[in-house]
């Protein structure tokens, strides 16, 4: 049984770029976006981890530059460890990031959710679609820049949008959900509300982007 | 009863189907759902057949999206917990737990023993909840009405309990950062052992209407057969992965909440069908009444909520009302959320339908930066275009009933 400490000794001697990365739980390994198949390839095949748990990226807000990094958290159905790999998009506006649904079938779907979430392509992916929104939706919701109410598009369906000259409107904020702005001085801008408020009694209903 | 089998090619049987000359047939494309009795709430199904073989399916998601983690990025990590019901939306308690412990994970918090039996005895109560319900449910798309009338009568009384406990049937939101929303009311754990007393044989009779059921034998047995590397590989979890024969469970590997106290079995799979799957089921509603029955019988006294937690648990309601410190701590948690140290944290949770996971960011403060749901039954469907492709259309609802799958927690 391999000890998690030595699961980053063992990736950082055949791939000298990795490095530590901090975590609050189990073991966390950077790694540049070209090695990460490599490293995740010699994690399943060197060190048991056998079962993709994830795949999922995080946007680290829109002036932030590397802006995305993708995730993936492995398991070991035999020494019971976790282990999560990190790496950053080369490109803050067209990321981009390897398939790996050839390592294991179960990353089709996290790559499609991630791809249709975030804006995330991945290469040689045999079925990039949306899968959670639907097709032809212009824009990556889980982005940072996209606000929580969302934006005003045509339905799915756009004979039926036609017709009714209906569309996915966004939706009202004056309901919440509530967050007091930390540090504000200003006793009316510290009270608690939403937080994103893109559309409120004070601010107009958002144009599309 | 065929005694063995190999896994069948799938693939190959579809070719083989449209190759065939004598049953050349123009395809047919065939929507099943979104509101399809078999798909259990909003899938849909977009199926290519020759004849009766599903040459080709393709699941269509999303129809439940409500971007939950969207909106978990703009409140705080107790505003949450309401959400965590509407994930798997048939044992909300055991999402309640695992995203409490999740957060405390982040937190660093360690919560004291009899918050732990709690969390043990209300998730293992919704698993049976869910269960319960598969079962049912499953019953009815094979046939077989009578299960689904005496399952639910089950239910109704674990509803009754969950209801005295927490004040709602079906969105608990029971749990809080760093312990519960309120201690178990008197005799409510003697009430819950009366319930596993009279449910075991109630089970038992349950399990007889299906287990032996030649009808119910024909649709599941060697229909649907998952292999062992197609489990790994598609990340199937809970009993869709014990039932291809992959002994893993998360209250064994990982042990959590104080799982390792207890002795309960993993019933594993011989041939990954969809009799196994069900064979899975009804064995672990079995364990979860002895897992239950020994977290009463040493059911533990003192604290229900963490001590050490006071910037992050709100005090209790006669200390705001009587002192000023506690007054503004509990306006400082309320409004601007229980202040959590920056890092990264994954902990999941083996829940009724699997691997429930939540992957949080927190950059500090009261609101997670981004917040991950590993839904397990979005891995569970991932699996479907391999498994359906070769089946009969009758076959697909078997096989949709066995995986067992939740919508509010595939599509989040």
């Amino acid at each position: 049984m391999t000890a998690p400490a030595d699961v980053f000794a063992a990736v950082q001697s055949q791939f000298p770029a990795a490095t530590a990365r901090p975590t609050l739980d189990h073991t966390a390994i950077n790694v540049p976006m070209g090695d990460a198949v490599a490293v995740l390839t010699t994690l399943r095949d060197t060190q048991a981890f056998d079962f993709l748990v994830d795949v999922t990226a995080v946007d680290w807000g829109v002036e932030a530059t590397p802006r995305f990094s993708v995730v993936w958290h492995l398991l070991s159905t035999t020494t019971n460890n976790y282990v999560r790999v990190v790496a950053a998009c080369v490109s803050d506006t067209e990321p981009v990031a390897p398939s790996i649904s050839q390592l294991w079938a179960g990353a089709n779907w996290h790559e499609r959710e991630t791809f249709d979430l975030l804006g995330i392509r991945f290469e040689g992916h045999p079925d990039l679609r949306r899968i959670l929104m639907w097709d032809g939706y212009p824009h990556h919701p889980l982005r940072k820049d996209f606000p929580l109410a969302g934006i005003d598009t045509p339905l799915p369906d756009l004979e039926v949008g036609e017709l009714t000259k209906a569309t996915a409107a966004p939706a009202p904020m004056m309901g919440g959900p509530f967050v007091a702005s930390v540090g504000e001085m200003n006793m009316t801008d510290a009270e608690p509300s939403a937080k994103d408020e893109s559309w409120n009694e004070r601010s107009n209903k958002p144009a599309a982007l | 009863m065929p005694t063995d089998y190999a896994f069948p090619d799938s693939a190959a049987k579809a070719a083989a189907a449209t190759e065939a000359p004598e049953f050349q047939t123009e395809k047919m494309s065939l929507a099943m759902g979104p509101s399809h009795p078999s798909t259990h709430g909003v899938l849909r199904l977009s199926l290519e057949l020759d004849g009766e073989m599903v040459t080709k399916c393709d699941p269509v998601l999303g129809y439940l999206h409500r971007g939950d983690e969207k909106i978990a990025e703009n409140m705080t990590y107790n505003q949450f917990v309401p959400y965590t019901d509407r994930l798997d939306y048939l044992a909300p308690l055991a999402n309640n737990a695992a995203y409490a412990i999740a957060v405390e994970k982040l937190a660093n918090l360690t919560v004291p023993p009899r918050c732990q039996a709690i969390r043990v005895i209300t998730s293992e109560m919704a698993r049976i909840s869910a269960h319960l319900l598969g079962l049912g449910a499953y019953g009815i798309d094979v046939g077989a009405w009578s299960v689904f009338l005496y399952s639910f009568t089950e239910r109704e009384k674990l509803y009754k309990l969950f209801e005295e406990l927490t004040g709602a049937r079906f969105t608990t939101s029971y749990s809080r950062i760093g312990g519960l929303a309120r201690d178990v009311p008197e005799g409510w754990t003697a009430s819950v052992e009366a319930f596993c007393d009279q449910f075991l044989p109630i089970l038992e009779e349950i399990l007889k209407l299906l287990t032996r059921n030649k009808i119910f034998m024909d649709r599941t047995i060697g229909v649907g057969v998952i292999s062992k590397e197609d489990a790994i590989g598609y990340g199937l979890t809970g009993p869709n992965l014990r039932g291809s024969g992959v002994a893993f469970d998360l209250r064994k590997a990982k042990p959590y909440s104080g799982y390792e106290q207890y002795d309960f079995d993993i019933p594993v799979g011989a041939k990954g069908d969809c009799y196994d799957r069900y064979l899975c089921r009804g064995e672990e509603m079995r364990q979860s009444v002895r897992i239950i029955k020994q977290a009463i019988k040493t059911f533990p006294g003192g604290d229900w909520y963490a001590k050490d937690a006071v910037r992050i648990f709100a005090p209790r309601k006669e200390k705001v009302l009587t002192s000023m410190e506690e007054l503004i701590n509990n306006f400082m948690i309320v409004t601007e959320g229980p202040q959590m140290p920056a890092g990264e944290v994954y902990f999941e949770a083996e829940n009724p339908k699997g691997a429930l996971g939540f992957f949080i960011v927190s950059k500090g403060g009261g609101v997670p930066y981004r917040l991950k749901i590993r839904g397990p039954s979005f891995c569970n469907l991932s699996i479907l275009p391999k498994v359906c492709q070769g089946n009969l259309v009758s076959d697909v609802v078997s096989i949709l009933g066995s995986l067992d799958f939740v919508m509010g927690e595939c599509d989040r």
